[in-house]
């Protein structure tokens, strides 16, 4: 009896243990998420002064470069504003780590008491193409329109092959060495780093085709190739996976192949198929190692109108913020962290509604 | 005729994939052989010395020569994704053991959330993370002990890269411990064994092959792994056995050797597709092993 009291404990114990793991995971999203947000939600916020036209050339020096410029052209203040701050004034501000003096520190106490000086909501990190020079004008936009134009490219490219690849192979491949050849391809190219797709499309489209350096275009398609696999296995577990009386039946009624693959198959398999598309999207959005060998991390802070234009994405542009010296840059790589989050919090959510959709609307 | 030509579009969109994997192999070989057309293999394969400067442009238009040794980036990548590893297979291994054992579905919805985040959270993420968390903490731990870390150890790219690694290990893991044959875990149950007895005498030895096979997996996604050595991780190639030094990979010196403005025949940048080439291989070979593992458990399941 003893015996099997020790057993059962130390069976216990185990389990135990074995949950550590889980938990271990948990603390680093934990300590992961929160850090992220701590570091990122102060760049929501950017520091503005109310100038008059009487405010002397020291209060000017504390304004962002681009509106000292604006002023400059104008000729000084013509009437009372608001303006924005540059960043070492909202950096001390938020009381974190500035490099101003001190006869500035206190300038900026006496603003304060003054109430010259208000934190409000920084739009500029919306509505701004990147900026290598001030930080409290740089923002997320330009990069967040190249994402959703290489996505849209790798979307349009990736999502229909790989259906069509893998009704191929569910529904009419016969059983030769093509077929395994095929497969084996797909597996292979499934399990590649990500950084060798990069290597194609630069030896491939730039090099090879010609195609414009640091495009949506060959962002697009080096990021199609790099999801074709994992679309392709997705839909065809759930071609699979439909049931196979439904087809027979519409077999029975005189359908042929593809009326039941058009008809029975595809209408069943879509849900499954579409999550399955969506979150190798999600997976691509991500990707940054492959864009940077395209030249995608190169500086752009102009929104891209086409998609042979030079381009720059999320990823890359956290890339960037982070690797720069100003601490009101690593603020801005943390608040596009979220933004970034954000948008593949939306990805698979709406994979679930979709699943979640189609579900409660198939219930035979 | 209709049904005949959606066969044949649909076979063509299957020939994408081969054309895919043809290009890039061919790609990668034709600028490798480039490559080492001017370089020597030799020197390639066997130098620790890495001094890719000398093939920059020079003044007066002529590229010099650079010695391109890759042993120590190889070293880097290797010694890397071991501390990765030994990140990631214990707990990979524990969650997995948890989730397909002894959770009930209540906590497996609870829990199994938790390894999805973390596998959606974008590589370059986790850089920043461990340039702007990480590094800072291990560089302050080691400092109540007096010895000096670097803040681009290989510890800490290692350690976030075994983060990473953890839901690959802890998912593929979990499936081979669920299919394991229920006739001898019941059986082992039916003798009055502990649920750590059957996890041990049963479930662990059959469903080694699987866990080993997804360890594989994890171990060709670190040696790949790009964005969080590049952040993380130096530029200094370096031939040590300290995790707390800095070292450098092979894939930063692929981003490395492209970023720039040197021609595209230049060796600086043909480099990459060397070393690329090396990287395809051995991440291939180690995939392939992998999947046999796998088909391996999956045939001796059905006895």
């Amino acid at each position: 009896m003893k015996l099997l009291k020790k057993r059962k404990k130390s069976s216990k114990h185990f389990k135990l243990f074995c949950k550590m793991g889980l938990y271990l995971n948990l603390a680093f999203l934990v300590v992961f998420l929160g850090s992220i947000a701590y570091m990122g939600f102060p760049a929501f916020n950017q520091t503005y002064i109310y100038m008059t036209p009487s405010s002397d050339s020291k209060i000017t020096s504390l304004l962002s470069r681009s509106e000292q410029r604006k002023i400059r052209l104008q000729g000084g203040i013509k009437e009372n504003a608001w303006f924005l701050a540059n960043s070492e004034v909202d950096q001390y501000v938020k009381q974190k780590f500035s490099r101003l003096k001190d006869s500035q520190r206190s300038l900026i106490d006496t603003l304060k008491q003054e109430k010259r000086i208000e934190t409000r909501l920084n739009l500029n990190f919306f509505f701004n193409g990147d900026s290598k020079t001030s930080p409290e004008q740089s923002g997320v936009l330009a990069g967040a329109i190249g994402t959703l134009l290489v996505i849209l490219v790798c979307m349009v490219v990736a999502v229909p092959i790989s259906i069509a690849t893998a009704i191929y192979l569910e529904e009419f491949a016969p059983q030769n060495w093509l077929t395994r050849i095929i497969e084996v391809c797909i597996n292979n190219l499934a399990g590649i780093p990500s950084i060798i797709f990069g290597l194609l499309g630069l030896g491939l489209f730039i090099n090879f085709f010609g195609m414009p350096r640091s495009s949506a275009l060959v962002g697009g398609l080096t990021l199609a190739i790099m999801s074709l696999p994992i679309i392709i296995v997705a839909s065809q577990s759930a071609l699979k996976s439909v049931d196979i009386h439904l087809k027979k039946a519409g077999y029975a009624l005189g359908m042929s192949k593809w009326q039941v693959i058009k008809g029975i198959s595809l209408p069943m398999a879509m849900p499954t198929i579409l999550t399955g598309s969506i979150l190798a999207l999600a997976q691509a959005i991500g990707e940054t190692a492959p864009l940077m060998l395209i030249g995608m991390i190169a500086f752009i802070p102009d929104v891209s109108t086409s998609l042979t234009q030079p381009t720059t994405v999320l990823p890359a542009l956290i890339y960037n913020w982070a690797s720069m010296p100003e601490k009101a840059f690593l603020e801005r790589a943390a608040a596009g962290i979220l933004v970034l989050l954000g948008l593949l919090v939306l990805l698979n959510l709406s994979a679930i509604y979709l699943r979640k959709y189609f579900q409660g609307k198939q219930s035979w | 005729m209709k049904e005949r030509f959606i066969k044949s579009t649909l076979f063509l969109c299957a020939l994408i994939s081969i054309v895919v994997s043809l290009a890039i192999m061919l790609t990668i070989l034709i600028e490798a052989i480039k490559f080492f057309q001017k370089e020597s293999l030799f020197t390639f394969l066997f130098s620790s010395q890495w001094a890719a400067d000398g093939a920059f442009l020079k003044a007066d238009g002529s590229t010099g020569h650079g010695i391109f040794g890759a042993v120590s980036l190889f070293w880097g990548t290797f010694y890397i994704s071991l501390i990765a590893m030994l990140t990631a297979i214990p707990v990979g291994v524990m969650c997995a053991i948890y989730l397909g054992v002894f959770a009930g579905k209540k906590s497996k919805n609870l829990f199994k959330p938790i390894l999805e985040v973390i596998a959606g959270i974008p590589t370059v993420v986790f850089g920043f993370f461990a340039v702007i968390v990480i590094a800072p903490l291990i560089v302050g731990f080691f400092e109540i002990f007096n010895i000096s870390a670097s803040y681009e150890s290989a510890l800490g790219a290692g350690f976030i890269m075994g983060v990473m690694i953890v839901p690959i290990v802890a998912s593929l893991s979990q499936d081979c411990i669920e299919s394991v044959s229920a006739k001898r875990v019941n059986g082992a149950y039916a003798l009055g064994m502990t649920k750590k007895e059957v996890v041990f005498a049963v479930i662990l030895p059959e469903a080694m092959p699987g866990i080993i096979a997804s360890c594989l997996l994890g171990l060709s996604r670190a040696l790949g792994e790009t964005m969080i050595v590049i952040m993380a991780a130096s530029l200094r190639p370096n031939l040590s056995l300290n995790f707390l030094e800095d070292m450098t990979t092979v894939t930063v010196h692929i981003v490395q050797a492209l970023q720039g403005d040197q021609a595209f025949d230049s060796s600086l940048a043909l480099s990459a597709f060397s070393l690329g080439l090396a990287l395809f291989i051995i991440t291939l070979v180690i995939n392939m092993i992998s999947v046999y593992l796998i088909h391996q458990f999956h045939k001796g399941k059905n006895l």
